[in-house]
Order: structure tokens, then C-alpha cells, then sequence
């Protein structure tokens, strides 16, 4: 048995091959952990393995080796079908891409996760999702299809969904990559919100210097491995 | 499994493309559609084409067969039985046309498990007489009730009623050819003469057209008694026993057992039509080849179509299985759209082809063989609609099942980093 994780997510000596065009080693003995309502950014230069670690961290690419831990659960070695789970009632997502159901209404768009794990009746979760948008100024659009909102509405609408579930962790793959810098900090200014207000932890991969900047940690990647990792304002 | 939000995202996809849904579903009710309209028409055909032989066909005839006999004298003498044996000119022997004992008989077939009906005829050669002119002719005389309850003489009776003759003693059923040239019609008298000279007036209670020139133009239907009569014969003087069984498969054995025990002829309609049985079996295969063809074609139309709105939908896998829906919910997703699609396409299906069936069923056909039928035959068998339901799920399972496989796998990650 290991030690009890003091973190939220815990990862231990993460390594990570691309077998595929060439024998290529991503990411080399990444260790790190984020505590409870942290708000951590993860920065580095195009292919330095960021975005492939987020991936990691999120269930979703089990191909590596090392230990990842979720509130003290090793996650390491889990099926995919366990993992979907994990994903489903403990992690939220928010890519740079919207990545809405095109064809759902952003009201459907948030409820489906919930709907998913049908711990709540239809109408509880409808009240739910319609607190999140709420929360995110949004609730105007809930009967508004997803295909026809603008960026940086439907990128609220992916925190909404992000939330509907309490997570312990949300995870963003630049939030706020093609996003214009009115609506980039409207995103900033609601993650930092759900972190400080609801003592969420967050974890974000981001190119953004100025937004990483307003994190409480930033840790530095190159060439797979950490390479620096300062709290704010050091 | 969340079957109402795996259902409702089904609905979803299947309602915002609801072109491409419609067009896949199209394929299905083409296919169930074309096999149920084919399949109907094809098998109302064969119906009629083996009706054409068994409506009329007994299961088993018997009748005293007049030949040689196969034992003659010198062949029961043991001191020849080395020798060959050559015997000149051998004629039939002289015997009774009658079947011995048939009443007997008859009661003893209808006994028998199996057996749906026997009955005795009367075979008799007559002249039709027209003025001076003798037209040869054979006529039957039948049982006309138990005649049409088994071998559907109705059917070929093209005016009046067959039933006019039970009720009319001396009446007749007159063949149609022998009408033609004599001009006669119902209600008219015609006189027969038998071959030993006597005249017998008949009332002419219908007509009878079997299709056949050569029969139409000599054969008539009287009563038994009537041919007993004319023959100058007692009522036990029967010439033939028609027999028709449950199962016709059981025809040979049953002849071969008569012919055996009784000493008389047995026909059994295996051996009467051996090549009826021949053409059967071809359009039966003929008719499940294209019907298989048919649904296969649908089927690759719809797995078609299903693995391009897959391809489509990458994204929205990605998504799903990024925010915790699992594999096999997504797999489930795919599934029942394609069952969806299934069952709406098999419904409209199975109207299509119903109401194109039943159109067939409308169009004029008239032919000289059948003078019942005026329109096409079609065979209506609720089997056909139950092979096309259960084909349209299952053709549209399979052919969702692969596209849907391939949906689990998607590894979500691959797509999100492909953006």
C-alpha cells in the first residue's frame, strides 16, 4: 500500500512512450499533486507533452506507466468502463474546442452528464443545470441549440456541463485558446470564482502567460519532464 | 445501462438528420416492401400452378387396368423354368372394368387415417347426339357434393352450379367445347346416346371448362346414377376410386398397399406427375433466391449509411465519452438508431408491401385453364410479414452492429487532439 494521497489528484512517476511513427519517450517521470481547491496551470512549449499529460490526468489515455491517484484511489490499471465512471462523477472537462453536442439544446448539453450518472430525477437535474447556467450568467440561452450560440458562449456552457456533477476536479485544455481577450477573462474570472468560491480544485493547460499568471501554481513543462514549478507571486 | 438518455440521445441524432434517417429507413421499407410483394405474388403463382395439377389430381386413383397377364401358363410349369420362353401375340385377359366390391372398399379407404375423402366414379363412352350428327364423348359420373369438396370441380364449372346437378337427377354438366359446337345452353336438353343404343335426354345445369381442348370437346359430368344408367349397370357398378389424403407425401405407400391387397391398379399422383413435383421445387428456389437478394441488398444499404452518420458523429463519440459515457453506452446509442431505423423502415415495410400486394391482386389475369380466376393470385401468408419484421431488426442490428463496434473503440482522445 502507498502513503494516503494529501492531494486531490496525485500523479507518481508518470511515464509516457509514443510507440508510433518512431519509439519517442513523452513524458519522463512526472510527479506532482494538486490539493484541494488549488487553482494549478500547467505551461510549456508546443509539444513538450502537456496536453498529452492532461490526457492522462483525465482518465481518458490509459496508455502509460506510473501511478495516478484520485482522492487516494489508484486509477492506474482501471477499465476503460470503471474509468468512464470516474470521469463521469468525479472529473470535469473544458477544451479549447467547445465540444458541445451540436444537435442538443445547451439546456440537454448540460444535463446529459448528470443524466448519465442518475443519481437525481430528470426534473432535479433539470434544476441543477439550469442553477449552473445561472451561475455562469448564461440561463437565457438553456433552450437555445448549442450549434447556434457564439465561442465564448459555449465555452461557459462546457463549464456549466463541467459542473453538473459536483466534481472534485475540473480540467481545462486552454479554456481560452481562440477565445478574444474580453470573453478569455470572463473564463478566467469564473474558473477563479469556482475555485475560491467552492473550493474547487482546477487544473489547466494553457499557452496564455498573462492568464496563467492569475493561478495560484504554475508548473512548467519541457521536454516531457517538469521543469519548474512556482507558486504565485514567486 | 441508462436506456432513457441512451434512447433520447438516439432520438436526437436520428431527428436532427432526419433526411439521411429518412433515406436509410427508405432502404429498409424498399427491401421488406419489394420481399413481401414478391414473395406474396410469387408463392400466389406457384399456388396457382400447383393447384392447376392438384385441385384435380386425386392423391390416388384405382382402377382395373386391362393388360396381359405377366403369368402365363408355361412360366407355372417347373420344367420349363430353364428354357427361355417365347409366347407369341398375348392378348389382356377379358375382365370386369368394375372394381370389385367397391363400396366396401370405398367405406374401408374412408376409414383409413389419413384420408381425407374417397370417392367413386362412373366412367362411361357415349355419342352426343346433334341432329344427325354423333359426337364421341366420355361422360363421369360423380358424387358432385363429395367432387367439389375435394377436388374443387366448382372451379371449373364456368356457368351455372355444380350444385344444380345434385339436385337435378338427370342432369349435366355439359364440357364446354361440346356446348360450342352444338350451341347449347343451360336449361336446353341433349340427348346421349350410350354404346349398346339407348337414348338418354339430359338437362344441361352447367358448363365445364377444364382448359383443355381435347377434354372440353368430350367430357361431361352427370350423376352417378345416371352413368350407371346409361351403362345399363346396378348402383354397385363403380369404374374408379379417387382418393385424396391429408399429407401427400403418403401417396406412394398407400397406392402400393391397395394395389397389393386388392388386386387393382393404383395410381398415386407422385408417380401420375412425376415432373409437376420437379417444377415446384424450381420456382420455390427461384422465389427464396430473390427474396434473399432482395433483403441482402437492403441490408448493405442501411450498414451503408449507418457507418457514414458514424463517421459524422466522431466528435459527439469524443464528447460523450469524455464527459463519462462509457464504450458500450455509446455502442448501445448507435445500436438502437439503427434498430430505430429498423423497425419504422420494416413498418412502412410491411404497408408497401401489403398494399402493393393487394394492387396485384387487382390486376386483370384471365386465363382458359383456371375460368375462376380473373385476377392475379396472391398469397397473403402472415409468414411473410413476420420473416420481413424479423429480418428489418435484425439486418438493421447487424448492419448497426459493426458501425457501432467501431463507435466503442474510438479513442476519444485521438479525436480531441485531431481538432
Amino acid at each position: 500500500m502507498k502513503a494516503p494521497s494529501p492531494y486531490v489528484l496525485e500523479a507518481r512517476d508518470i511515464n509516457k512512450y509514443f510507440k508510433v511513427p518512431v519509439q519517442f519517450h513523452v513524458l519522463k517521470d512526472i510527479s506532482f499533486g494538486i490539493r484541494a481547491g488549488e487553482f494549478v496551470s500547467i505551461m510549456g512549449k508546443s509539444g513538450c507533452g502537456k496536453s498529452t499529460l492532461l490526457y492522462i490526468l483525465s482518465t481518458m489515455d490509459t496508455a502509460y506507466e506510473g501511478s495516478l491517484l484520485l482522492n487516494g484511489e489508484e486509477l492506474f490499471g482501471k477499465s476503460n468502463k470503471e474509468l468512464s465512471v470516474v470521469r463521469n462523477e468525479h472529473i470535469g472537462f473544458v477544451f479549447q474546442f467547445h465540444y458541445l453536442l451540436p444537435e442538443f439544446t445547451v439546456l440537454e448539453n448540460v444535463m446529459l452528464p448528470a443524466k448519465k450518472l442518475g443519481r437525481k430525477s430528470i426534473a432535479e437535474i433539470r434544476e441543477d443545470a439550469l442553477k449552473k447556467l445561472d451561475l455562469l450568467d448564461i440561463k437565457y440561452l438553456a433552450p437555445k441549440l448549442a450549434s447556434r450560440i457564439s465561442g465564448g458562449e459555449k465555452q461557459r456552457v462546457a463549464i456549466a456541463r463541467a459542473l453538473i456533477n459536483e466534481p472534485m476536479i475540473i480540467m481545462g485544455d486552454e479554456p481560452t485558446g481562440n477565445l478574444d481577450s474580453k470573453n478569455a477573462e470572463n473564463v478566467f474570472n469564473i474558473l477563479k470564482q469556482l475555485s475560491t468560491d467552492q473550493g474547487m480544485s482546477l487544473l489547466v493547460v494553457t499557452h496564455d502567460l498573462d492568464f496563467a499568471k492569475k493561478t495560484d501554481r504554475i508548473i512548467e513543462m519541457a521536454d516531457g519532464r517538469i521543469h519548474a514549478s512556482s507558486e504565485k507571486g514567486e | 445501462m441508462n436506456w432513457p438518455t441512451i434512447l433520447g440521445i438516439s432520438k436526437t441524432h436520428l431527428r436532427s438528420r432526419l433526411k439521411q434517417s429518412s433515406v436509410a429507413a427508405l432502404g429498409v421499407t424498399f427491401g421488406i416492401g419489394t420481399f413481401i410483394t414478391l414473395a406474396s405474388f410469387m408463392t400466389g403463382l406457384n399456388g396457382l400452378l400447383d393447384g392447376l395439377i392438384l385441385n384435380r389430381t386425386p392423391h390416388i386413383h384405382i382402377y382395373n387396368k386391362l393388360e396381359p397377364t405377366e403369368q402365363q401358363p408355361i412360366t407355372l410349369i417347373d420344367q420349363f423354368s430353364s428354357g427361355i420362353n417365347i409366347i407369341h401375340s398375348i392378348k389382356p385377359k377379358k375382365s370386369q372394368v368394375r372394381i370389385h366390391n367397391a363400396l366396401p372398399l370405398i367405406q374401408y379407404l374412408r376409414d383409413q387415417e389419413g384420408v381425407r375423402g374417397a370417392i367413386a366414379q362412373v366412367q362411361a363412352q357415349v355419342f352426343y347426339l346433334a341432329g344427325s350428327i354423333e359426337l364421341n364423348g366420355v361422360v363421369f359420373g360423380i358424387d358432385v357434393m363429395e367432387e367439389t369438396r375435394l377436388f374443387n370441380i366448382g372451379d371449373y364449372v364456368i356457368e351455372g352450379d355444380p350444385k344444380d346437378l345434385a339436385r337435378t337427377s338427370n342432369g349435366i354438366i355439359l364440357g364446354a367445347g361440346v356446348a360450342k359446337k352444338m350451341s347449347l345452353k343451360i336449361g336446353d336438353r341433349v340427348q346421349l346416346s350410350s354404346v349398346n343404343g339407348g337414348l338418354f335426354p339430359l338437362k344441361i345445369v352447367g358448363f365445364y371448362q377444364s382448359g383443355l381442348a381435347e377434354i372440353d370437346d368430350v367430357q361431361s359430368y352427370v350423376n352417378l346414377a345416371t352413368a350407371q344408367g346409361i351403362l345399363g349397370k346396378g348402383n354397385d357398378y363403380i369404374s374408379d376410386i379417387n382418393v385424396k389424403l391429408y399429407d401427400m407425401e403418403e401417396a406412394p405407400l398407400l397406392a402400393s398397399q391397395i394395389s397389393n391387397q386388392y388386386d387393382l391398379t393404383a395410381i398415386d399422383i407422385k408417380t401420375a406427375n412425376a415432373q409437376f413435383e420437379t417444377g415446384t421445387q424450381i420456382r420455390n428456389i427461384i422465389t427464396y433466391a430473390v427474396s434473399i437478394t432482395l433483403l441482402v441488398v437492403a441490408g448493405f444499404g442501411i450498414y451503408n449509411i449507418l457507418n457514414m452518420m458514424i463517421y459524422e458523429k466522431m466528435n459527439d463519440i469524443a464528447i460523450l465519452k469524455a464527459t463519462g459515457f462509457s464504450g458500450k453506452d455509446v455502442k448501445m446509442i448507435f445500436i438502437s438508431e439503427a434498430l430505430i431505423i429498423g423497425l419504422i423502415g420494416g413498418a412502412l415495410g410491411l404497408l408497401i408491401g401489403y398494399g402493393l400486394s393487394v394492387g396485384i391482386s387487382y390486376i386483370p389475369f384471365e386465363t382458359d385453364a383456371l375460368p375462376t380466376v380473373k385476377t392475379f393470385p396472391v398469397n397473403n401468408d402472415p409468414i411473410f410479414y413476420l420473416i420481413g419484421t424479423v429480418f428489418a431488426l435484425v439486418a438493421t442490428f447487424f448492419a448497426g452492429y459493426l458501425p457501432a463496434t467501431k463507435a466503442e473503440k474510438v479513442d476519444p482522445v485521438d479525436i480531441i487532439r485531431g481538432q
